[in-house]
């Protein structure tokens, strides 16, 4: 963080906002697990995905699935519109399976599992008991007791290492497991829903994704059923030179409840690292989906050796009317990241949001955004970006908003802002909009000055100045953002929260 | 890289229909500029660039036939005391033009300076279009530069007395025209050029500007009405310190039109302002792509685009603010709004910005709606008819780049001519 020590900051900027950016660049993550593991030969070929498909003793309508997607994979190019820029992958010199050795019997209980798996994640932080607090959250205690339990699936390398409160989970209905297990458990629905919301060659590491991707979570929510906890995966990369590719399915039935959260870290190593996801999520009539995550892939070191490649699809289908989708993102971590959850509001009255802070430093690029279609009527999307750029960084807000014809009397609102600290980085803003019938008002904005003028009249009645009530409304704003976070990602929320908007660009 | 076959193709038979005028002193520059389109390709449709407009009429061999209507159009500014260069179907004609000599700037034919070895515009022509050719690229400009038949240079020295009116003419259902201007303002200069007439069935015209240190212009464009013609315009401008450029744009009707602004402010203190009023009812497609670099300390830009769109008519915006490395106290603005008047109507907007300096204020802003209700209502309960208050409303809505204009005067003119398109269209 060097560089970031001698940066002259320009007249406006909080200082709090500096050593906050400080804070976040200090990767806490990269140690790693020494542990016995088993790869899969180097490379990516027909064999590598049959191999996939047997480690996780799948059905073979699932592993002719995969092989679809591999052949369509090696028809695809890799895109390049994105304002991001590193060395060619090499996708055959890459590990695209690894598992611990232990994992090889899959453990029955929580209590077989490896010690040595189970203190990785203690030391992260996400102890794998089913414990009623959850470590190192501040004000846990206080927090009423329903509010407190997680499940957690835990994604280790190529494979999950568990799933805690299956069982209390399993009285409400809901189903949450490792994608694996849900492919044998379950192929009716998985069958149903998979690539139903990203299609099989959506895109060049979607594509990839379907033919490779190891474990993963996936959930079910019953109809009328308010899950009874909060749904965590946890993904940690360890091994070295592999790629991670995680398959993430949520299906939340008619009028049912879901809040879920992702983490993920990885060790210090020199050379890149490759994790590219799927997420789909299908949002029934009247049931509500949110999905928060906080990226903390080991960024790279200062000199911009090493660190993941994050190249991940996440896309929400709002198929019932009155359904609702909010994406929550913290993206800190990542040499590279390519990432856009989208919204597709298909059902009348649907809702999508999009929260995102994206901080990048030293020499991290971000190319992150979403993009909200609204098919359906009175379909309402809200798309709230912050980036901040430090040291040598680039940071890229892309984003589309598309009214189609018949999407009568729908309304989009959209606000990114930038920040920069030092004048050796960069914020870029790229959104595409498109309207296609009068009825529906679509407002993009990128300014700070622009708030709520209710908000900002009542702080000036009370005396504030102008500049003054700006500041605070938009503060407590971004706060707002974070605060929505669940308590689990608090901690390193906390840290963000010292960060305010002033001095930003458009 | 070989290009993709299609575009090669097309490449190929647009450029078998060409052929490149003797060129005396501009030989090399359009020589130059013909490598850089078999090296780029004319625009396809699946160009980022063109992901909003089809380039496809723009880049056939022949042009669409679009028919002659009575010419009010190059008669906006006839009141005004200008001095009138006029072309018929892109050719110039010394007929109807005035005579060239004015105090305080020169002007020579395209023709005249080709015969000659020695012109200052030899250090012009091409070469701020190629320039503007990355990062993004404008194969129509490249395309103009090597193959433009007519067009002046325009040299302003001082002070010139009246506007210098660019009139285009239309008179056969089948012109393909490619002009190419070139201007270059000299310290403490100041002059207004204008711009009036739909010129030919397809247009290509191409206008390099070069602004010294303190010089001023003033640039105002009155394009089309009820036109079927297809227009790609370029406008090249380098603005050096604490010089002026302000530019607007009325466009009226006409099936497809893509007006390209490249600016690029490289002395500190410059200020460019662009704004572009457009109205269109029916098979109209406008596009106004802006790309604005900044590459100097404390200056600003300014885009106002405002968009009335009914029966179909769509609208593109694609804005760009570049601020590059050590452009530092930049102020940067751009909006971008289009007023749908009914259903079938579409707005397509993509306003980025690229910034690589932390002192600076750059915004921008777009919407994309309705008429307000609640305004409609207001004036109706104050017994203005229904049609009337929605002009009135259309009206404010573009008055904000109409105000961009710094002469009231042909402010005005732009403003009765969107008077006119109302009560007819309405």
């Amino acid at each position: 963080m060097a560089a970031l020590d001698q940066t002259q900051v320009k007249e406006g900027v909080d200082q709090e906002t500096v050593d906050a950016v400080r804070e976040v660049g200090t990767y806490k993550y990269g140690w790693d697990t020494d542990i016995e593991m088993e790869y899969a030969p180097k490379g990516v070929n027909p064999d590598i995905v049959r191999l996939i498909s047997e480690k996780n003793e799948e059905p073979e309508w699932m592993t002719e699935w995969r092989l679809a997607a591999f052949e369509r994979w090696t028809q695809k190019e890799e895109p390049k519109w994105a304002m991001v820029h590193y060395p060619p992958i090499d996708f055959q010199d890459q590990y695209y399976y690894a598992r611990p050795k232990s994992m090889e019997e899959k453990p029955k209980s929580l209590d077989e599992v490896d010690p040595k798996l189970l203190a990785t994640y203690e030391k992260l932080g996400i102890p794998l008991k089913e414990q009623m607090i959850l470590a190192g959250v501040e004000g846990a205690e206080d927090a009423p007791a329903e509010g407190r339990k997680v499940a957690v699936d835990a994604v280790f390398d190529s494979v999950s290492v568990g799933t805690t409160f299956q069982a209390e989970l399993k009285k409400a209905g809901v189903i949450f497991c490792s994608i694996s297990e849900a492919i044998k458990e379950h192929p009716e629905l998985v069958k149903k829903y998979l690539g139903s919301v990203v299609p099989v060659s959506d895109n060049y590491y979607a594509t990839l994704n379907s033919a490779v991707f190891s474990d993963g979570s996936f959930v079910y929510i019953p109809p009328g059923v308010r899950c009874p906890m909060e749904l965590s995966t946890y993904f940690r990369i360890n091994a070295e030179n592999t790629g991670q590719f995680e398959r993430t399915l949520i299906i939340a039935d008619k009028g049912s409840y879901v809040s879920y959260l992702e983490g993920c870290t990885a060790p210090q190593r020199d050379t890149a690292q490759l994790h590219a996801a799927v997420v789909e999520i299908i949002v029934e009539e009247d049931a509500e989906v949110k999905y928060s995550t906080v990226q903390n892939w080991f960024p790279g070191d200062e000199n911009g050796k090493g660190g993941i490649y994050n190249f991940v699809t996440k896309r929400a289908d709002c198929r019932g009317d009155r359904s609702k989708v909010m994406w929550t993102q913290v993206e800190t971590g990542s040499a590279v990241t390519w990432k856009y959850p989208s919204c597709i509001l298909r059902g009348d009255e649907s809702q999508g949001e999009f929260y995102s802070i994206a901080i990048t430093n030293n020499y991290q690029q971000a190319d992150t955004g979403t993009k909200m279609v609204h098919l359906g009527k009175n379909t309402k999307s809200r798309i709230v970006s912050k980036g901040i750029s430090a040291g040598k960084a680039q940071n890229t807000y892309r984003g589309l908003v598309s009214m189609h014809p018949k999407a009568k009397d729908s309304r989009n609102y959209t606000q990114c802002d930038s920040l920069l600290i030092g004048d050796k980085c960069g914020a870029h803003t790229v959104p595409y909009i498109e309207v296609r019938n009068n009825s529906s008002r679509v407002e993009h904005e990128a300014t700070t000055s622009k708030v709520d003028d209710d908000q900002l009249f009542y702080c000036r009645q009370r005396g504030m100045d102008e500049e003054e009530a700006v500041a605070l409304v938009v503060n407590g704003f971004c706060k707002d953002v974070l605060q929505a976070l669940p308590m689990e990602f608090a901690m390193e929320a906390q840290q963000l929260v010292a960060i305010s908007l002033e001095g930003s660009v458009g | 890289m070989a290009l993709p076959e299609v575009k090669q193709t097309a490449t190929e038979a647009r450029l078998a229909t060409l052929t490149m005028p003797d060129a005396g002193c501009t030989r090399a520059a359009r020589e130059d500029a013909l490598a850089r389109v078999l090296e780029m390709g004319l625009p396809g449709r699946r160009d980022e660039y063109w992901k909003y407009t089809r380039p496809d009429s723009l880049v056939v061999p022949d042009a669409t036939p679009a028919a002659v209507f009575a010419d009010d159009e190059s008669l906006v500014f006839s009141e005004f005391d200008r001095l009138k260069i006029v072309f018929v179907d892109g050719v110039f004609n010394a007929d109807e033009s005035d005579d060239l000599s004015m105090e305080g700037v020169s002007i020579d034919r395209l023709e005249d300076i080709c015969c000659k070895d020695i012109h200052w515009a030899k250090d012009l022509y091409g070469v701020l279009e190629a320039r503007g050719q990355t990062p993004v690229q404008r194969p129509l400009a490249a395309l103009n530069t090597a193959f433009a038949s007519d067009g002046v240079a325009i040299h302003v020295t001082g002070k010139p007395s009246k506007p210098i009116n660019l009139i285009y003419r239309h008179a056969s259902a089948t012109s393909d025209a490619i002009l190419h201007h070139v201007i270059r303002v000299e310290s403490d200069a100041e002059a207004t050029i204008l711009e009036t007439g739909p010129a030919a069935s397809r247009f290509n015209k191409c206008m390099e500007i070069d602004i010294a240190d303190n010089g001023t212009l003033h640039h105002v464009r009155a394009q089309g009405r009820d036109h079927e013609r297809r227009a790609a315009t370029h406008m090249f401008t380098r603005l050096g310190q604490e010089s002026t450029y302000k530019s607007f744009t009325l466009t009226v009707n006409g099936v497809l039109t893509r007006n390209e602004q490249v600016i690029e402010l490289t002395g500190d203190d410059a200020v460019a302002h662009v704004a572009g009023a457009c109205v269109g009812d029916g098979d109209f497609h406008h596009d106004d792509t802006v790309f604005v670099t900044h590459d100097a300390v404390n200056c600003e830009s300014r885009q106002v685009f405002k968009k009335v769109l009914r029966n179909g008519a769509t609208g593109v915006f694609q804005g760009k603010i570049l601020v590059k490395e050590g452009a530092q106290k930049t102020d940067g603005y751009q909006i971008s709004q289009s007023l749908l008047l009914d259903d079938d109507s579409q707005f397509l907007a993509k306003p980025e910005l690229e910034i690589y300096a932390d002192d600076v204020a750059c915004s921008h802003g777009s919407t994309s709606g309705a008429i307000d209700e609640t305004a409609l209502f207001y004036l109706r309960s104050r017994g203005v008819p229904v049609k009337d208050a929605t002009n009135m409303l259309t009206l404010a809505f573009l008055a904000e780049a109409v105000d961009e204009i710094e002469d009231e005067a042909l402010a005005e003119a732009i403003v009765t001519r969107l008077e006119g398109w109302l009560s007819r269209h309405s």
